[in-house]
């Protein structure tokens, strides 16, 4: 376990030092963490999916656990878990505000995250209390 | 037993090497240049397999295809998978066979030369020390396999009593067989493909059964067994021919048999039901427990014999406290350490495997419940990530074996 509370603790201070910084936009619009979500701003209203590199490392996506329209997310905490064949993974909110939409699509068929990553295989929207945030 | 996804490769290590991080947690600060490569690795890294720590070594995940691909060709066409990184030694001498049925379960005495058996190393306790298969070449030469993970404490529990056992006139010695590599090939061309390659006629060997003879050139150990629930072979090769034997089996198969790795092999375990050691076995825990009742020979529960046989042997008498059972679960799969519940809320166990099965397109595990809600068809609840979701017990196999027996 001692390997595992290591490399829990060196991302997460990882995570925590560079945050910020760790926004990079490669396709026009949309901003990547490091911790491989993407996020789309327009206005207020931010949509929120995992990159194209991160399906491809989790494989065949057999579960999204969505959360619920109305939750509260915090910038860079986890809202949600992406499960493959093999691996769990939590998903981190890129923007803090409130969940105001949530891909259904996703409940009947996860393998939009794996086939469309960045168009059907959204996986929530949230209304951002700090627009802010994001910049750079 | 999860990270973001900034931690794939590693939970994905993770979870299949859980089995092992007991028994070497100091091996998993190994950096990659430490870590222990099979005769093949080269051979991995050229098909494109993602290589991952596994229990000191070196070993494919998977490689181009993915998971579910690989599971689901290898129940439709077949693998090959290198899985020379287990453990497997020889024990020899006129006393071999009585000095192993001290410390494993099964009626090793009992086998017919050529044959073998899934067995179980128990502790003084009845707790299981690793799970082997164990053949007996002939009355004075007994061939096994263990775990990757436990073979360290496996050939020391071995070698203290082998000391004693020789100390006192007992005639047996051991060769650890590293000069080899093993190569799994499983799957409904297992057969015909391995034919191709060695004059022996292999529709009389049997699911369990053992030979040496030459593959391919080679001179090797065949034991038709598995860890997929079908029909295979593993096949132990020296290790300077090993190469040309797995490039022989992906040709004569015409790219239908493929290469496929630990995650693969773990799904196909999983759906077969077969235990993964350090998840579904334990130390504190029995083979009675465990449902391996039927690899304790009848010979063996008359006269015991074997260490932690009062234990287990009181267990078959009065049926274990807790015993492993199969789920079909909703919401997200199962992993190991997922609490079980019944459908009020009082706790039953926990899950010890679990994942999306690809053959079925859902979710299965396994898990320890208490004795009274074992039964098939008992709804339960299984809780994952601080929410409950429906889940039956199910028979296992989830998918049914294809062993080849005798009709």
């Amino acid at each position: 376990m001692a390997t595992k509370l290591w490399a829990s603790r060196a991302a997460s201070h990882l995570r925590i030092s560079v945050f910020r910084r760790g926004f990079a936009s490669v396709i026009p619009d949309l901003k990547y963490a490091d911790s491989h979500e993407w996020v789309k701003v327009d206005g207020t209203s931010a949509t929120v999916g995992i990159t194209d590199h991160a399906q491809d490392h989790l494989g065949d996506v057999v579960y999204v656990e969505l959360p619920e329209v109305g939750a509260n997310v915090t910038q860079g905490k986890s809202f949600g878990a992406v499960e493959s064949v093999k691996a769990t993974s939590d998903v981190n909110s890129p923007v803090s505000g409130k969940v105001v939409e949530v891909n259904e699509e996703l409940s009947n068929s996860p393998g939009l995250v794996n086939g469309s990553p960045y168009e059907n295989g959204w996986i929530m929207k949230v209304e951002m209390s700090d627009a802010g945030e994001l910049t750079p | 037993m999860r990270g973001g996804l900034w931690q794939l490769g590693q939970s994905i290590t993770r979870r299949l090497a859980h089995a092992e991080k007991k028994v070497l947690a100091s091996r998993c600060f190994a950096s990659e240049a430490e870590l222990k490569k099979t005769a093949l690795y080269d051979f991995h890294v050229a098909h494109g397999g993602k290589m991952v720590p596994f229990a000191g070594w070196s070993m494919p995940i998977q490689y181009k295809d993915s998971i579910m691909d690989s599971t689901l060709n290898c129940r439709e066409n077949g693998s090959l998978f290198d899985v020379s990184h287990m453990c497997g030694l020889s024990l020899k001498g006129k006393d071999c066979i009585p000095f192993l049925e001290k410390l494993v379960i099964g009626d090793i005495a009992g086998l017919a030369p050529g044959t073998g058996t899934l067995s179980v190393f128990t502790n003084e306790k009845g707790g299981s020390i690793d799970d082997t298969v164990i053949t007996k070449v002939k009355d004075d030469h007994i061939y096994l396999v263990v775990n990757a993970g436990c073979r360290d404490k496996d050939l020391a529990h071995i070698e203290g009593h082998m000391k004693s056992f020789t100390s006192k006139g007992g005639d047996v010695s051991w060769h650890i067989h590293d000069e080899r590599s093993l190569l799994a090939l499983q799957g409904p061309l297992a057969a015909s493909v391995l034919q191709h390659l060695t004059k022996e006629d292999l529709s009389k060997l049997y699911f369990g059964h053992f030979k040496i003879l030459d593959i391919n050139g080679a001179h090797c150990f065949l034991t038709r067994t598995g860890y997929t629930g079908e029909d295979g072979f593993e096949i132990s090769v020296p290790s300077e021919h090993a190469l040309d034997l797995a490039k022989a089996i992906l040709e004569k198969s015409e790219g239908k048999v493929r290469l496929t790795g630990l995650g693969a092999r773990d799904s196909l375990r999983l759906e077969a039901a077969l235990c993964l050691y350090g998840n579904d076995m334990e130390q504190h825990i029995t083979p009675v427990e465990a449902g391996l009742t039927w690899a304790i020979g009848k010979r063996r529960r008359a006269e015991g014999g074997f260490l932690g046989a009062d234990v287990i042997l009181k267990q078959i008498e009065e049926g274990p406290k807790i015993r492993r059972v199969g789920f079909f679960s909703s919401g997200p799969p199962p992993r190991s350490h997922s609490e079980i519940h019944n459908t009020s809320g009082a706790a039953l166990g926990e899950v010890t495997s679990g994942g999306f099965s690809p053959c079925l397109k859902k979710n299965i595990s396994m898990g320890y419940v208490k004795s009274g809600s074992h039964k098939v068809g008992t709804e339960l609840k299984i809780v994952i990530r601080g929410k409950s979701y429906d889940a039956v017990i199910t028979k296992m196999p989830f998918v049914p074996a294809k062993y080849y027996k005798p009709s």
